[in-house]
């Protein structure tokens, strides 16, 4: 079984590697001017030449920093203001629907009212962050509390439990599931909303490395610059991924 | 009919944004309100009305929803298309995981500059950012919803003797269809937010950059307008495909957790 899950790792590698050589290709090639599309082994110049001799390492610090303190903000917010609606029937009634209004809008309409309030500034992008981020955190809270089997609930009145024990015992572990789904989505919208916020006030990180770059025609900083952010968004998926399998893994599999 | 609608919805969902909103008026006038950053609802209200009049509004809204479709309609047939052939080919499938995984990652504002750079300003760059962010999520759910056919119906097309095409038509769409729908109304949302998001940042056209506009002219009174507009576009596409969705597929399209 692990033997051909290998074996189909590396074919899928290889195609991927056969990919590579079609791009290094079609830049050696002239097909599509060198201007726009560096080859592979440019690409990958400037991104080692970036990362030892100029402050592409920095950028990508300053850009996963960004993401983090902004998605560990909005989860903090999303779970605490979820639960607290989420326990109540009567707060779900006045709140739920304006929560379920606002949620459709696009995160990134915030940040013209984020610059109004906080300038082009490090509080501006982190403001657009957590808010963007917030939505998905926010509402699992609030269904994954409404979902609890009421029978739960039952019990915990009849054990006598505090509104605090019921939350840390049995609604949060039960609302788990989908809180940690809306933090996976929340991560990749941090990502998104960092990347954009640091191309509109120039502070450092990726997003205004890859916009300076395209702006002076340097393609190769360009990719070298999109090749690290598709890392910094595969291995922040992935550890979420597994940590995600970690804390359910007591959960029936099916 | 529609009586019996009006008293069963529940008041109490509304009574928060209303109160928000007599609050902010009330503050408002009371303040003597001069600022850049805010606005009393009923200047934003006024600020929207002239928007409407003049037809900014409008065609603004179309530049948005023209890109967020086109690129919609683009990415989401390729993501479509291969969704297909990666969940009846499982060879297809399985050779192309490592690539498809390492490029679906990008977030979809990296690639800003890069279209930037080939097309400049305008609807090609924007239209390919929107394909690109839209095609992902269309290929795997349309590839989950292809795989999660009931296999009998696979077995039923083979023994009717059924060519490819058949069975791409009579068999794999129709079943597949309600969580194909699924998946494109959350692309339809994906679509939009994208677009907004590359007029906020870059592209000088559209919805996004009318507010961007706003803001930089200190008019917080359009700003907040076009935020509604904006939101009430959002929130109107989700409720008809939502609407739509019930409607044509009722049980059979239950969403399913983005992957």
């Amino acid at each position: 079984m692990s033997g051909s899950r290998i074996f189909w790792f590396l074919a899928s590698l290889a195609v991927a590697a056969g990919f590579i050589v079609l791009w290094q290709y079609v830049a050696d090639a002239r097909l599509i001017s060198p201007a726009f599309l560096p080859g592979p082994n440019r690409a990958w110049a400037a991104l080692v030449d970036g990362m030892i001799h100029r402050d592409l390492t920095d950028q990508l610090i300053s850009t996963v920093m960004r993401m983090i303190y902004g998605w560990l903000l909005a989860s903090t917010l999303g779970i605490a203001v979820g639960a607290l609606i989420g326990i109540s029937p009567t707060a779900r009634a006045y709140l739920l629907p304006t929560l379920e209004m606002i949620r459709p809008l696009p995160a990134s309409a915030i940040i013209p009212v984020s610059i109004a309030f906080f300038g082009l500034s490090e509080r501006m992008v982190l403001a657009v962050i957590a808010f963007g981020a917030l939505w998905p955190m926010l509402l699992a809270t609030v269904h994954g509390f409404a979902a609890v089997e009421p029978r739960l609930y039952e019990v915990a009145r009849a054990l006598g439990l505090s509104r605090w024990d019921v939350i840390r015992k049995i609604a949060l572990p039960s609302a788990m599931p989908d809180i940690l789904a809306g933090m996976r989505i929340g991560l990749t919208i941090a990502l998104i909303l960092a990347v954009v916020g640091e191309m509109l006030t120039s502070t450092e990180g990726l997003g205004q490395w890859v916009l300076f770059a395209g702006r002076s025609f340097r393609a190769s900083d360009l990719f070298a610059g999109v090749i690290l952010l598709g890392a910094v968004g595969y291995v922040s998926a992935t550890l979420l991924g597994a940590a995600e399998r970690y804390l359910l893994r007591w959960r029936i599999s099916h | 009919m529609t009586g019996r609608i009006w008293w069963r919805i529940d008041w109490r969902g509304a009574a928060v944004p209303i109160g928000f909103l007599v609050i902010a008026q009330l503050a408002a006038l009371n303040g003597d309100l001069q600022s850049d950053n805010l606005a009393a609802p009923s200047d934003v209200a006024v600020a929207c009305w002239h928007a409407i009049i003049d037809g900014t509004l409008f065609r603004r809204t179309l530049e948005t929803l023209a890109s967020a479709l086109g690129g919609l309609a683009l990415g989401g047939s390729i993501g479509l298309f291969s969704g297909i052939l990666f969940g009846l080919f499982q060879t297809v499938d399985r050779l192309m995981n490592v690539t498809v995984e390492a490029v679906r990652p990008i977030p979809s504002a990296a690639v800003i500059p890069v279209f930037l750079l080939i097309f400049g300003f305008g609807f090609p760059m924007e239209v390919l950012i929107v394909a690109f962010s839209v095609t992902w999520t269309m290929l795997i759910l349309t590839r989950a919803a292809v795989a999660g056919i009931e296999t009998r119906l696979l077995e039923v097309s083979r023994a009717l003797g059924f060519g490819f095409g058949a069975r791409v038509y009579k068999i794999i769409l129709p079943a597949a269809l309600p969580r194909i729908f699924v998946a494109f109304r959350l692309t339809v949302a994906i679509a939009l937010i994208v677009a907004v998001t590359v007029e906020v940042a870059a592209n000088p056209q559209g919805l996004g950059y009318t507010i961007m506009l706003a803001e930089q002219t200190l008019r917080p009174d359009l700003m907040f307008a076009v935020l509604a507009w904006i939101g009430l576009i959002g929130w109107a596409l989700n409720a008809v495909l939502l609407w739509t969705q019930r409607r044509l597929f009722g049980m059979a399209a239950i969403d399913e957790p983005a992957p």
